[in-house]
């Protein structure tokens, strides 16, 4: 039986200790490694994700932040390791998928942003192109509808639409990162991978693209991992962060701990280098 | 006993102008190609007297298919009396045996640069379409590797995509020939050298076709009764060249595949590109009794 103690007239108050939130997480990585050659670039690495957290994963390079998200993208397979997204249909260790779903999946599930535009966009087709492809290989077969969609995407990503048939070559480095962001929202994935997104861009562009990654993370509640090596970015960005060496994970923690009070040798260097 | 009276007569070169273990090589990749509707077959590609690029992977099909009794059609563009396919065809007849005609109705065997017939091919015939590019990837992935790791994925996207920014530019769709089509459901090929207007007659056709690339080394087919479906958006209808209404200026005949011809004036009249069709037309006008066979098209539109 609930002991209730009535407070002024009508309302109770339950005695009972606060209920924790429970939600599984939504990403889950256990004990990832690989290794190229003789390089360790992942040793034994485990991630969790929670839905609509954003996880910020920092280090220096070569520290396998890099090397992490693209098996989280399932652009590459470790040598052990264990991948799970909790999403509807889609039981089992995701490194065991076919090429076939593999590709689907990452194209309807998983949005990545890289650093390289010309990693992630179609240089000679158009901006809009660029978001229509992703929508073609999820099925999509009506002009009408991927001009549309194409157009949403994009106005969330805060490119300018007068420019939407402009082709990414012809584009500053800002909008190229907002057209891949475009393609990378365009199937409202689930999972939202950031590498390095505003490197190479300057300062007010960085802030710009900034603000519309954390507009988008408010509204949608998208669960997102940013790889970074840049500290203001994680610190502006993340609810979590994970600090990675050598490719091993040397701690991890909330935001606010790991920069206030880090706790490894190492992540207290990092904090320190830059404050 | 001698040695002789054991073997065969001598002869300049063996029947059908390819050695016997290049026509089995040919045969066992047409056999696949039949067997996977759509998919490249990649096949060695032989020397024929006749440089890369004017029908080489043709005329090797139609080597290998040819037998005594064949009846042999050749087209270029539409024609029958062009230099080329005057000299295909009395090459393979000369290398034969078999006989030749310019009736669509009375081919066995047709070789084609550009054009179906217009009169409907019937089971038993078979169409050989000379291919100078294979590849419908090519395109968006100059990465031949990568272009037949996305066919074995079905990854069929970025063609869509070309056909998107097509309508985005100049709001329509630009692809002349070589509109990429669906074979089977499964395997997007290129059937190159023919025009819009003649990809239609390959959807579920009585036919076999072969496409077959000499310089490219690769062979594929449609088999007959198999669906070939062009791609096109759910809201976007394929579309065939606007010849409907146009009439073929020596023949009268219209509704047909037309020929521009430009005048002095600076206008321009038209011409059936299906010669032999506007030629058995006249005849008939003449009041020879030559028979025109049903066609595909119908008052322009498909029948």
């Amino acid at each position: 039986m609930v002991p209730e103690r009535t407070v002024g007239m009508t309302q109770t108050l339950s005695l009972l200790p606060p209920q924790l939130m429970t939600t599984p997480p939504l990403l889950t990585m256990t004990g990832v490694s690989r290794r190229y050659g003789d390089v360790v670039a992942l040793h034994d690495v485990s991630a969790l994700v929670y839905p609509g957290e954003v996880l910020g994963i920092v280090g220096e390079s070569g520290s396998g932040k890099s090397t992490l998200l693209r098996m989280m993208n399932l652009e590459d397979t470790p040598d052990t390791g264990d991948y799970r997204l909790a999403l509807p249909d889609l039981a089992g260790n995701l490194f065991g998928l076919d090429r076939f779903a593999r590709r689907m999946l990452c194209a309807t599930r998983i949005g990545i942003v890289y650093q390289n535009p010309h990693q992630g966009l179609l240089m000679q087709h158009t901006s809009s192109g660029n978001v229509a492809e992703r929508l073609l290989i999820a099925g999509e077969r009506s002009f009408a509808s991927l001009r549309a969609r194409g157009r949403t995407a994009l106005e969330a990503s805060e490119f300018p639409l007068d420019r939407m048939d402009a082709r990414p070559i012809e584009l500053s480095g800002g909008m190229q990162q907002r057209v891949q962001l475009a393609k990378a929202i365009a199937l409202e994935p689930a999972l939202l991978l950031l590498d390095e997104p505003t490197t190479g861009l300057d300062v007010s562009v960085q802030a710009l693209v900034l603000d519309t990654l954390k507009r988008l993370q408010r509204d949608g509640a998208i669960t997102m991992v940013i790889v970074s090596h840049d500290l203001g970015v994680i610190r502006t960005m993340a609810d979590r962060v994970m600090v990675m060496r050598r490719g091993r994970v040397v701690e991890q923690g909330l935001s606010d701990q790991i920069f206030q009070d880090p706790q490894h040798e190492y992540t207290q260097q990092l904090v320190h280098a830059k404050l | 006993m001698s040695i002789a009276s054991l073997t065969k007569a001598w002869q300049p070169m063996s029947y059908g102008f390819l050695d016997a273990s290049a026509k089995r090589e040919l045969r066992r990749k047409m056999l696949k190609a039949i067997a996977v509707p759509g998919c490249q077959m990649p096949y060695a590609s032989r020397e024929v007297p006749m440089a890369r690029g004017w029908g080489t992977g043709g005329l090797q099909v139609t080597l290998t298919l040819l037998k005594p009794s064949s009846v042999v059609k050749v087209i270029d563009q539409g024609a029958d009396d062009s230099v080329n396919a005057a000299s295909i065809r009395s090459f393979l007849s000369k290398v034969s045996g078999a006989a030749e005609t310019w009736d669509t109705l009375a081919a066995s065997l047709i070789q084609s640069r550009h054009r179906i017939p217009e009169e409907r091919l019937h089971a038993g015939q078979i169409l050989v379409l000379q291919v100078p590019n294979p590849e419908p990837l090519r395109p968006v992935e100059p990465n031949m590797s990568v272009a037949r790791q996305m066919h074995a994925d079905a990854d069929y996207g970025r063609l869509w995509l070309i056909l998107y920014e097509q309508i985005v530019r100049s709001g329509r769709i630009m692809e002349g020939a070589a509109y990429p089509s669906v074979v089977n459901g499964r395997h997007v090929m290129t059937p190159s050298p023919i025009p819009r207007w003649d990809v239609p007659k390959l959807h579920m056709a009585q036919h076999l076709t072969f496409l077959s690339a000499g310089r490219e080394k690769r062979l594929y087919a449609v088999p007959p009764f198999t669906k070939v479906e062009p791609l096109v958006f759910s809201d976007v209808p394929f579309k065939v060249e606007d010849h409907g209404a146009l009439t073929c200026h020596r023949s009268g005949v219209s509704g047909f595949y037309m020929n521009e011809i430009p005048q002095d004036n600076g206008g321009s009249a038209f011409e059936l590109s299906d010669s032999h069709l506007g030629i058995k037309a006249i005849r008939k006008a003449e009041g020879e009794a030559d028979r025109i066979g049903a066609t595909w098209y119908r008052n322009g539109q498909l029948a």
